[in-house]
C-alpha cells in the first residue's frame, strides 16, 4: 500500500517536471520560464545595472576600450580596424542579437524554420526573388576586396565571440518565447542583410498592375494616371539646370509599338504577391551652405522613414580607429556606420526610389522548366532547388529557374496575383555583384567632397539621394546608384522575355546622375521627389513622392540665419501641402445644399482646418477619411474592371483636378447609369465620412493624433503585442516633413552642425537594448514622440578619460 | 525543528543546485530532503511547496522590483493576458511550489517504504 502511495506521488511528481518543461500541454515550458534562477526573469534587467565589464577575447589584435554614455550609447576606441569592426559585431550582437539574425532569417526565406509553414509562401517569395543569390553575389565581390573582407571577418567573429559566450539563461527573450537558439554568424549574412535593405528600398514594381491596367485601358491612359512628371515637382537638382546630352542612347526594340505598347490578352487567375515594400518608404535630407546659417558652417539633417520596429533598425554608435572616427546609426548585422558624421564630414541618405526591377515573361518548352525560348532558340536554365526547412514538418522543395534576367519568380508553381499562371522572371539591380561595404568603408573615412565623391563609386543599388556636407563649408547631394538607361517607357510593363532587344542596355555613367554641388541657392535637399525635372535626358520611372519635396525647398528657400533649433522646427513640422493643394478642390465642387445637420459641422471643421496635421486636430482626420472615400468612388469602379487593387498617387488625383475638373471621366462610376459628376463624386465621399467620423468621435478618437494611433510595434508584431508601444502623441503623416503614419515614419531625427568640432542633435523611437525587459528597450521614444533631440557626445580622437563616460567595457587581448 | 531544518535545507539547496543545474533540480533536492528527514506525507508535501514558493516568489519578486517590474508588464500580458506582475511572480512560486511539494512528498513517502524494512520510522 505504502509502495502504491509512492509510486503515485512519484509519478506525478514526473508529470509534473516534464509538462512544466516542455510545451506539451503549455505554449511555454512555464517550469524553465518562470524559474527565477533559469527563466525569462534573467531579462528583468535591474534599472541600475551596471555595464562596467571587462572581457578577455584572445581574438583581439590589441586590447580596446568602449565608453557607454547614459544612453548606452558606445564610443569604441580601436587601435586597428579589424579591432573596431570585432568590437562593433560583439556589442550589435550583446544588445541586439535576436533582431539581426530574425532580420537575416527573414530575408532569406527561413521563417518557416522557426514558425512552422504558415511562412512558408513568405519564404518561398524571398528564395523566388533570388534574395540568397544576390547576398552570393554581393559576398563574392566583397570577399574579393581585402577592405571588406577584413571588415566582414572582424565583424562576423566579434558576433561569435559573445554568441560562444552566450549561457541558456541568456537567450534573449524572442528565442525562448519561438524556442530556438542562434547559429554562428557569417559573411553571408552580413550580405544577406544588406541585401534585405535593398529590397526594403529598391524591391517594388508596379509593372504587373500597370500591365494589367495597360491591357484593359490602353498605355495613353496608364501614362495619364502614372505620369513621369508632376505639374508641382519641386526636383531635386534645381530646376533650369543644363543637363549634359546623354552618353547612352538606348534603343527601343523594333516591336515596341506593335508588342510592348499594345492591348494584350487578359489573363485571369489571382494567387500570390511577394511581399511589396512599403510604399511609404522614403525620407528627407537636406543640408544648408554657411551663407544660410547663423554660424556661418553648413548643418545637414536627414530622417529616414521606414517601419517603425521595436528592437529597432538602428544601434547609435561610435567607432573610432586609427583611419577612422564616425559617429552615427548602425545596422545591427553590418560592419560600419551608416548614417552619421565624422570630425569632417557629414552624410544622410534618402531613397531614389528609382525603379531597378522588371519583368520578363517567358515561355518554358515544358513543366520542367529546363528551357526557355530566348531569341529563336531553346536556352537551358539553370534550376535552383530551393530546401525549406518547416518546423515540426518535413522539408518543402521548390524549383526555381533562372534565365538571362535572373530567377523565374511566378510560374505555375507560384501563380502571381495579378498575372496568375505565366512564368515572369525578375531583372533586378540587387542581383548583380557589387561591393556596398567598400562605400561605407571609404564614407566613414571621408574627410573632404573629393573623398566622398569617390566612395560614392561602389555604391550600385538601393540607389540613395547622399546628402553631405563638410566642416570646409561645401555641401552636395547626389542620387547614386546604378540606373538601367531605359528607351521610354521601357519596364513600365512586362517584357517579352523571348527577344534580347527588350534586355537591359548600358547603364547611366555616374557623371550623369543627377547631383547638386554648393548651388547658388544655399542648400540641397530631397525627399524621394523625382530627382530632376523633365529636362533630364534618360527616362526614370520610379515610385515618387511629390508633397514633401515641395515643403522641403518651400523652407530652406525662405530661410536665412538658420540655426539648429530652426532645423528642429522644421524636420517636426506638420504643415500638410498636400492638404493645401486638394483641399480648395474638393471645397470647390462639394454640393453643399444637399448637406445637413452634422454634415454642415463636420464641413465647417475641414473648412477651419489649419492644414497642420497637428495631434488636436479634427479637420484632419475629416479629410483624410474624406480623400480617401473620394479616391476610392473615382478609382474603383474603374480598375476593379480591370483588376488591379492599387490606385494611382494621391497626387495623380490631385492634379488632374487642379488642371482639369470639368472634364474628369474618372468620377462617373460605371456601375451605374447615371454619369456621376466630380461634384456628385465629392459629394458622396463627404456623406460617407460623415459617419465614419461620428463613431470616431463617440470614442474620443477624432483627433489626428488619436485617429492615426502612432505605433511601434516588436518585429514580431501581434504575437508580441506587450513589448510594443502604442498610441503615442504624434503628429504629422504621408506627404508631410514630419512623416510619421500609423507605424512608419522617421526612424532616426539626425541633425549635425559642422563646426569645428562637429555638433549633433539624435534621437530614434526605440533605445540601445533589444531586450523589452531593460529601460534601455524604448528609452528615446517619449523624447522622439515630442520631438525632442539628444545632443550627440562626440568623443575626442585620444581623450582617454571622457567626463561623459557612465560604463566602460574592457576588451582585453589577454 | 524538523520541518524548519527541512526548510531551510531545501531552499538553501535549492538555490545552489540550481546554479549550476536544470530548473528541476528543486525536485531534486525536496526529494532528497524529505527521504532523509521523513515527516507525515502532508507535511512533508506543506513543508517542499513552501521552500519553493518562498525561495522562487521571494528570488522573483526581488528581481522584478529591481527592474522596477518592467519585463513582469510584459510577461503577465503574454502568458496571463492580465497586465498583473503580482500575479506572474505568483504564478512563478505556484509553479516551482507544486513541483517540490510533490517531490518532497515522493521522498516522504519512499522513505516510509524503505524504513519499514530497517529501523521503526523516526516519529514526532
Amino acid at each position: 500500500m505504502k509502495i502504491l502511495y509512492f509510486c503515485t506521488s512519484f509519478l506525478i511528481t514526473i508529470a509534473l517536471i516534464v509538462l512544466l518543461g516542455s510545451r506539451y500541454v503549455t505554449p511555454l515550458p512555464l517550469g524553465e520560464f518562470l524559474s527565477p534562477q533559469h527563466g525569462v526573469w534573467y531579462h528583468a534587467e535591474p534599472v541600475d545595472r551596471d555595464f562596467n565589464e571587462t572581457l578577455v577575447l584572445p581574438a583581439l589584435k590589441n586590447d580596446a576600450s568602449v565608453y557607454f554614455d547614459d544612453r548606452l550609447v558606445p564610443h569604441i576606441v580601436a587601435e586597428s580596424e579589424e579591432d573596431g569592426f570585432f568590437v562593433q559585431g560583439y556589442l550589435h550582437a550583446k544588445f541586439r542579437l535576436w533582431q539581426m539574425e530574425f532580420q537575416v532569417l527573414a530575408a532569406g526565406g527561413r521563417i518557416s524554420e522557426i514558425v512552422g509553414d504558415a511562412a512558408l509562401d513568405f519564404d518561398k517569395g524571398k528564395r523566388r526573388l533570388g534574395m540568397v543569390y544576390a547576398a552570393e553575389n554581393l559576398l563574392k565581390e566583397a570577399e574579393a576586396n581585402p577592405q571588406t573582407k577584413m571588415m566582414m571577418d572582424a565583424y562576423a567573429a566579434g558576433v561569435n565571440a559573445y554568441i560562444a559566450s552566450l549561457k541558456n539563461v541568456e537567450l534573449p527573450v524572442e528565442y525562448r518565447l519561438l524556442n530556438y537558439r542562434p547559429e554562428p554568424w557569417t559573411n553571408f549574412k552580413t550580405a544577406l542583410f544588406i541585401k534585405e535593405m535593398t529590397r526594403t528600398l529598391a524591391g517594388g514594381a508596379d509593372d504587373l498592375g500597370l500591365t494589367k491596367l495597360r491591357d484593359f485601358f490602353g498605355d495613353a491612359t496608364v501614362r495619364l494616371l502614372f505620369p513621369q512628371v508632376y505639374d508641382s515637382l519641386s526636383p531635386i537638382i534645381p530646376p533650369g539646370t543644363i543637363f549634359p546630352l546623354p552618353a547612352v542612347i538606348p534603343q527601343p526594340p523594333p516591336s515596341a509599338d506593335s508588342l510592348y505598347f499594345k492591348t494584350a490578352q487578359n489573363d485571369d487567375g489571382a494567387l500570390r504577391e511577394i511581399e511589396k515594400p512599403n510604399k511609404d518608404n522614403g525620407s528627407n535630407n537636406w543640408a544648408v551652405s554657411g551663407t544660410k546659417t547663423a554660424s556661418g558652417a553648413p548643418i545637414l539633417c536627414n530622417d529616414p522613414h521606414l517601419n517603425l520596429t521595436l528592437p529597432a533598425i538602428w544601434y547609435e554608435m561610435q567607432l573610432t580607429t586609427p583611419t577612422m572616427n564616425a559617429y552615427g546609426v548602425s545596422f545591427p548585422g553590418t560592419p560600419g556606420v551608416i548614417i552619421g558624421f565624422n570630425e569632417d564630414i557629414a552624410f544622410g541618405f534618402t531613397n531614389s526610389s528609382r525603379d531597378v526591377m522588371d519583368f520578363y515573361s517567358i515561355r518554358f518548352r515544358d513543366e520542367s522548366k529546363k528551357q526557355y525560348f530566348f531569341d529563336s532558340a531553346w536556352l537551358d536554365s539553370d534550376i535552383r532547388i530551393e530546401e525549406i526547412k518547416v518546423k515540426g514538418k518535413p522539408a518543402v522543395y521548390d524549383s526555381v529557374a533562372y534565365t538571362v534576367f535572373g530567377p523565374v519568380m511566378y510560374d505555375a508553381s507560384f501563380p502571381s496575383k495579378e498575372n496568375g499562371k505565366e512564368a515572369l522572371a525578375v531583372r533586378w539591380k540587387a542581383h548583380d555583384p557589387s561591393n556596398e561595404l567598400l562605400f561605407w568603408y571609404h564614407l566613414d573615412r571621408a574627410a573632404n567632397y573629393d573623398d566622398y565623391k569617390a566612395a560614392l563609386q561602389y555604391f550600385t543599388a538601393p540607389a540613395q539621394n547622399v546628402v553631405f556636407a563638410s566642416r570646409t563649408g561645401d555641401i552636395a547631394i547626389w542620387q547614386q546608384g546604378e540606373f538601367p538607361a531605359r528607351w521610354e517607357g521601357q519596364g513600365l510593363y512586362i517584357m517579352p522575355g523571348d527577344d534580347s532587344s527588350y534586355m537591359w542596355q548600358d547603364m547611366i555613367p555616374m557623371e550623369e546622375n543627377p547631383h547638386s554641388v554648393n548651388p547658388e541657392r544655399g542648400f540641397v535637399s530631397s525627399a524621394n521627389q523625382r530627382p530632376a525635372d523633365s529636362t533630364y535626358p534618360y527616362f526614370i520611372p520610379g515610385n515618387y513622392d511629390l508633397y514633401r519635396g515641395i515643403a522641403v525647398n518651400r523652407h530652406l528657400d525662405a530661410m536665412q540665419n538658420i540655426t539648429v533649433q530652426d532645423m528642429l522646427n522644421m524636420m517636426n513640422d506638420n504643415y500638410n501641402v498636400f492638404a493645401e493643394m486638394a483641399r480648395p478642390v474638393l471645397l470647390k465642387h462639394i454640393n453643399e445644399n444637399v448637406l445637413q445637420g452634422k454634415e454642415v459641422v463636420y464641413l465647417e471643421t475641414v473648412k477651419n482646418w489649419s492644414l497642420r496635421n497637428d495631434i488636436e486636430e479634427k479637420g484632419a482626420t475629416l479629410f483624410h477619411i474624406w480623400f480617401d472615400k473620394f479616391k476610392k468612388q473615382v478609382w474603383q469602379d474603374d480598375l476593379e474592371k480591370a483588376g488591379v487593387k492599387e490606385y494611382p498617387s494621391d497626387g495623380t488625383l490631385a492634379e488632374m483636378l487642379l488642371r482639369n475638373d470639368t472634364s474628369f471621366v474618372f468620377a462617373d462610376n460605371i456601375n451605374t447609369t447615371e454619369v456621376e459628376t466630380l461634384s456628385d463624386a465629392i459629394t458622396v465621399a463627404f456623406k460617407e465620412t460623415v459617419p465614419i467620423a461620428d463613431s470616431l468621435d463617440a470614442v474620443g478618437r477624432l483627433a489626428w493624433g488619436k485617429s492615426k494611433n502612432t505605433s511601434v510595434y516588436h518585429l514580431l508584431g501581434d504575437r508580441a503585442l506587450p513589448f510594443a508601444r502604442t498610441g503615442l502623441p504624434v503628429g504629422g503623416g504621408k506627404h508631410i516633413i514630419n512623416a510619421t503614419a500609423h507605424s512608419h515614419g522617421p526612424s532616426w531625427k539626425m541633425i549635425v552642425h559642422l563646426l569645428d568640432t562637429p555638433e549633433a542633435y539624435v534621437v530614434y523611437p526605440g533605445g540601445q537594448s533589444g531586450n523589452p525587459g531593460s529601460i534601455y528597450y524604448d528609452q528615446f521614444m517619449d523624447k522622439w514622440a515630442a520631438g525632442e533631440q539628444y545632443e550627440a557626445w562626440f568623443l575626442k580622437r585620444g581623450d582617454r578619460s571622457p567626463q561623459k563616460k557612465v560604463w566602460e567595457m574592457n576588451f582585453k587581448k589577454k | 525543528m524538523k520541518y524548519f531544518f527541512s526548510f531551510v535545507l531545501i531552499v538553501l539547496f535549492s538555490f545552489l543546485l540550481s546554479l549550476y543545474m536544470s530548473w528541476w533540480s528543486i525536485a531534486v533536492v525536496a526529494f532528497c530532503v524529505s527521504l532523509w528527514l521523513i515527516q507525515k506525507p502532508l507535511w512533508a508535501f506543506v513543508t517542499g511547496f513552501v521552500s519553493v514558493f518562498l525561495l522562487w516568489g521571494g528570488l522573483t519578486w526581488y528581481i522584478s522590483s529591481a527592474n522596477n517590474n518592467i519585463l513582469a508588464h510584459k510577461i503577465s500580458m503574454l502568458v496571463l493576458q492580465k497586465d498583473s506582475p503580482a500575479m506572474l511572480i505568483t504564478l512563478s512560486a505556484l509553479t516551482g511550489a507544486l513541483v517540490a511539494g510533490f517531490a518532497a512528498l515522493s521522498g516522504t513517502l519512499l522513505g516510509r517504504v524503505l524504513s519499514k524494512k530497517a529501523a521503526e520510522p523516526i516519529q514526532e
